[in-house]
């Protein structure tokens, strides 16, 4: 969308000073419910989350602020890695699914007809 | 002691049947709706292992497809979280591009319709022509003197003049009779091609899906002369770009008698719900209250209004099974949206997987 020159930012981490990195909150540019909710519930699905929630920092600002704090220690990186690649996973799998049930459909309305 | 053991069992049986409802149910009340969020997280159930098991889900997981055809279909997805369906549902509206007028260059214009009206009202109109085939249109500003290209653009002209018919009936006085081109119809935009898009979309034919939208009324004498490009969005940047009528989904109902309903009090049941949920049998002479399908019912609630139906329903609704209504402008097929819906949640989190790749965060 920008310009070659600066590229817009994507993803931004924040740190508050001195905390670990365990408590982290992600900056998604770009992003709103769609994204953030179903992202929340594949994050606090995981049991070394402590805590998972995101906000949409202003409505006219197409960003959100996506809060995960890990215990033991954690990267808060590594959940946020596996969410977004168990919703690849999900997304996929939902998507086998619904062609296959689709063709199987189609197919079941062409007989009838013969 | 053995008394109050079993009835300590007993008790324990019943919480847990209570927090499978929990779970798994959203419960209609009479003031209010009950056990409205997902709570089945990790460490809120003692004895639940909730965490994210992709096998339990597989397994679990289901759609039915209920209808189909080029406009519309229903299908039911059973055993994924409202977060997901609901973001395939957001998906539907505002995120699976499209292909829309966007710019309209107005040559002449002495219709009654202002141009402004009329360049929004060409926006609306849907123009079949698959959006998978063309690029988006970049935004810059240096961008903006760029030449429209044929991979980003679909040129289409509106060249229409009004005049009197000639074989009119002295008498007539309908303006469909006494005037040429009186009305001027989505059919009378006709597609220009670009650079080679006359061999790519040969067999496609590009233009507005519904022939018969109105776009304005001419008196004699008046003319439209007009150049659109068309460019690919999404319902997000404009509701012109949205690929579909509606897409919703609605939670499949659930009606439990907790006792026998008969005679007159069945009949007032049936009809406190939708047509065909409740099913009046023939038990011995007497009329029962059954319920035969459930799915029908529009969740009114109406049966809490009477103070002696009330405590023989349970209203719910399954919290896992969305029963979802995609309607589409015509532009694409039903199933191709929702696929195409499935992709962009995938590409969404492809991006973000990328981005913490590449930086590695410091």
């Amino acid at each position: 969308m920008a310009g070659e020159g600066e590229k817009k930012p994507v993803l931004e981490m924040i740190q508050a000073d001195g905390a670990d990195e365990g408590c982290v909150t992600f900056v998604l540019h770009d992003e709103d419910h769609t994204l953030g909710n179903s992202l929340r519930y594949m994050i606090m699905k995981t049991l070394d989350v402590e805590f998972c929630g995101y906000t949409i920092t202003h409505p006219s600002e197409s960003k959100i602020n996506f809060r995960i704090q890990t215990r033991g220690g954690l990267p808060a990186s590594e959940p946020l890695r596996r969410g977004l690649n168990e919703l690849t996973d999900v997304c996929q799998h939902v998507l086998n699914t619904f062609q296959a049930r689709v063709n199987e459909f189609k197919e079941g309305q062409e007989q009838p007809m013969e | 002691m053995w008394a109050e053991l079993s009835r300590l069992l007993g008790k324990m049986a019943a919480t847990m049947k209570n927090v499978e409802e929990i779970r798994s149910r959203v419960i209609l009340g009479e003031f209010g709706v009950k056990n409205v969020h997902t709570s089945d997280f990790p460490g809120n159930y003692p004895g639940y292992d909730d965490t994210w098991d992709m096998q339990k889900f597989q397994k679990n997981f289901r759609i039915d497809v209920v209808h189909l055809d080029e406009s519309s279909m229903e299908f039911d997805m059973v055993g994924i979280d409202a977060a997901i369906a609901n973001a395939f549902r957001r998906i539907l509206l505002a995120e699976v591009p499209t292909m829309a007028i966007e710019k309209v260059f107005i040559y002449n214009n002495t219709s009654i319709v202002q141009d402004e009206v009329l360049a929004h009202r060409l926006g609306l109109i849907p123009i079949r022509a698959d959006p998978r085939l063309f690029e988006y249109r970049n935004a810059g500003e240096e961008a903006a003197e760029e030449e429209a290209s044929e991979i980003d653009t679909i040129q289409l002209q509106l060249k229409i003049k009004c005049s009197r018919n000639p074989r009119a009936s002295k008498e007539s006085s309908d303006p469909r009779e006494l005037y040429l081109n009186h009305m001027v119809y989505s059919r009378d935009i006709k597609w220009v091609p670009i650079g080679n898009q006359a061999d790519v979309f040969a067999d496609s034919s590009i233009g507005p899906v519904h022939d018969d939208i109105l776009i304005a009324q001419l008196r004699p004498g008046q003319e439209l002369d007009i150049v659109m490009h068309c460019v690919k969005g999404i319902g997000k940047d404009h509701a012109k770009f949205s690929p579909v009528a509606t897409a919703s989904y609605r939670l499949l109902p659930e009606i439990t008698l907790l006792e026998q309903v008969e005679g007159e009090k069945a009949e007032r049941l049936k009809r406190c719900f939708s047509r065909g949920v409740i099913d009046l049998e023939d038990v011995n002479g007497k009329k029962v209250a059954k319920v035969v399908n459930s799915r029908l019912d529009t969740c009114s609630r109406e049966v809490l209004r009477h103070d002696d139906l009330k405590n023989v329903v349970k209203l719910g609704r399954v919290r896992d099974h969305f029963i979802f209504t995609v309607e589409s402008t015509g532009i694409l097929p039903p199933d191709v949206l929702v696929t195409e819906a499935i992709k962009v949640l995938m590409a969404k989190c492809q991006r973000f997987l990328n981005e913490l790749d590449s930086t590695d965060m410091k």
